[in-house]
């Protein structure tokens, strides 16, 4: 038995050192970093988070950006936010597809309470380095949400959040764990608008547990994004946040100023003009649940909205 | 603060030790979950690993089998299982039995395949029948590894047990998961600190019951090899 442990324990220490390594190579944002190349005037660098929804945007605005005779270097799926922001901050990327609420308290502001766009907007215009710049916030949002089926909602007559009022002490809503006591979740439903649920169940990150238990009713309300793609596919309704208790995640681009012209600007606010959350929700259906290309559904929705 | 000072301070605060959250309450459904997934692999894996083991057929297959189960992503079987029964609150009993067969079938069909071949002959040539030679000749003789296979299968469960919070259960796997998502870690310590105190035990439960039912006469053998 003793071998064993010996082993076991080596093989930890060793797996250990090997996801350290692997770390290391990804945070290394030294000088042998390809992004470190730099936009020269006339193209740009579009970069993307590592999650699908982002490439898909960066991809957008690559494709309308060509389509508009600019060069384009696409560097996708960089990392999270903590390794693309000193990219883009040092003009090692041009654009990027951002979420404002997102972006002011992960990397600009953590002690932000801003919970509206506007207020959102004008603490990162306020605060954000002097060689960034958001760009016009488009309505889409991947938020986090109060969301129910859609059975139950025409049930009780739901629109909004402050619906649920009369219901909730009925009611058992799930999330990932932290929501139980985030000042945006089960806090701020109570302080918002008075809801007290009867009971709260921990589940996952908008992931399967959330949506299996909402779907077979363990719980009647949970904290699901609002572009997770099963809201579509299983008939979900996310309520209205009229008091915003959640933070506003508009789509929103993030630019490196000096490497963008207005002829740039007018092309990915024209994009921001056009994208709401019902054409996200549904795109991002396409590419997860019917395994679309990135490129397919990036060429759809700029021909379906006349952008290309 | 080192990891015991995180886990200490949690674990000697009054109010952590009572109510649904409270750490008895935790104890006895982590229990639960271990006992049940327990008894349900070892009703499979018992008497298949003593019939492979006593007939020799089938041995590589089944071996191989269970070698191959092993490698299976027990996080990844859970949610399988959950999305599968449409969100049922058993889905953790698969995972965990999954986990649990193959240490008590494979040590238990090696047991009873290593009985010496002279104490099979002397026991038939004292006109015992197949199920007599199994139950008074090679069970008693197998018993020391069977234990050892059902005590490694326990506390590997014990440990992995932690993973029914993932789909909204309890059991200490609750103190992690909560503490993780929350940055609280002296509740993810006070968690994994439970686990260990939780596997030490049942490693002297195991001991003391080899003492007990094991008979006397193979206990030295075990402790020489």
């Amino acid at each position: 038995m003793h071998r064993v442990t010996v082993h076991r324990t080596l093989a930890i220490g060793l797996a250990a050192a090997a996801g350290l390594a692997l770390s290391a190579c990804g945070s290394s944002g030294g000088n042998s970093n390809p992004l470190s190349g730099g936009a020269t005037k006339g193209s740009v660098v579009v970069g993307s988070a590592n999650f699908p929804e982002d490439e898909l945007l960066a991809e957008i605005y690559a494709q309308d950006l060509q389509a508009h005779g600019i060069k384009v270097t696409r560097k996708f799926n960089i990392g999270a936010r903590e390794v693309y922001y000193p990219q883009i901050k040092k003009g090692a990327v041009t654009i990027i597809p951002e979420y404002n609420g997102a972006l002011l308290t992960t990397s600009v502001d953590p002690t932000s309470t801003a919970a509206t766009t506007a207020q959102v907007d004008g603490a990162l215009r306020a605060k954000l380095p002097s060689t960034l710049e958001i760009l016009a916030p488009s309505s889409a949002q991947d938020a986090d949400s109060v969301t129910v089926t859609q059975a139950f909602a025409a049930k009780h007559h739901l629109k909004s959040i402050a619906d649920l009022k009369p219901i909730a002490h009925t009611m058992t809503f799930g999330g990932p764990p932290e929501c139980n006591t985030r000042a945006d979740c089960i806090p701020g439903l109570k302080k918002h608008y008075g809801l007290v649920f009867k009971k709260f169940i921990p589940t996952d990150e908008s992931g399967p547990v959330t949506i299996t238990d909402l779907k077979n009713g363990k719980v009647q309300a949970a904290d699901l994004f609002t572009t997770t793609p099963q809201i579509a596919t299983d008939h979900f309704v996310s309520l209205a946040d009229p008091k915003f208790n959640f933070a506003a995640q508009n789509v929103v681009p993030l630019v490196y100023k000096p490497g963008v012209d207005a002829k740039i600007v007018g092309i990915l606010n024209a994009i921001s003009t056009k994208l709401t959350t019902p054409a996200l929700l549904a795109m991002d259906k396409a590419l997860v649940v019917s395994h679309a290309s990135y490129s397919q559904v990036a060429a759809g929705f700029l021909a379906q909205e006349g952008l290309k | 603060m080192s990891f015991f000072d995180f886990a200490w301070q949690w674990l000697t605060t009054a109010g952590h030790w009572s109510g649904s959250n409270g750490v008895p309450a935790r104890l006895l459904e982590h229990v639960e979950y271990t006992a049940l997934a327990l008894v349900i692999a070892a009703a499979i894996a018992l008497p298949a690993g003593v019939l492979i083991g006593h007939t020799g057929r089938g041995s590589l297959a089944v071996v191989s089998l269970a070698n191959i189960w092993r490698a299976l992503p027990t996080l990844g079987l859970l949610v399988l299982a959950f999305i599968l029964s449409g969100g049922a609150a058993w889905a953790w009993v698969i995972p965990l039995v999954v986990l649990a067969i193959p240490p008590i079938m494979v040590t238990t069909y090696e047991g009873v395949r290593g009985v010496d071949a002279d104490l099979k002959d002397a026991a038939a040539g004292m006109g015992m029948t197949s199920p007599q030679v199994i139950s008074k000749v090679e069970i008693p003789v197998a018993l020391p590894l069977i234990l050892l296979g059902l005590r490694t299968a326990t506390i590997q469960v014990v440990a992995t047990a932690t993973i029914a919070a993932y789909i909204s259960l309890g059991g200490f796997g609750r103190y992690i998961l909560d503490g993780l998502a929350t940055n609280n870690y002296a509740l993810v310590a006070a968690g994994a600190v439970c686990v260990v105190v939780l596997a030490l035990v049942v490693q002297f439960v195991f001991t003391g019951l080899a003492r007990l039912i094991v008979p006397a006469g193979l206990r030295q053998r075990t402790r020489q090899s």
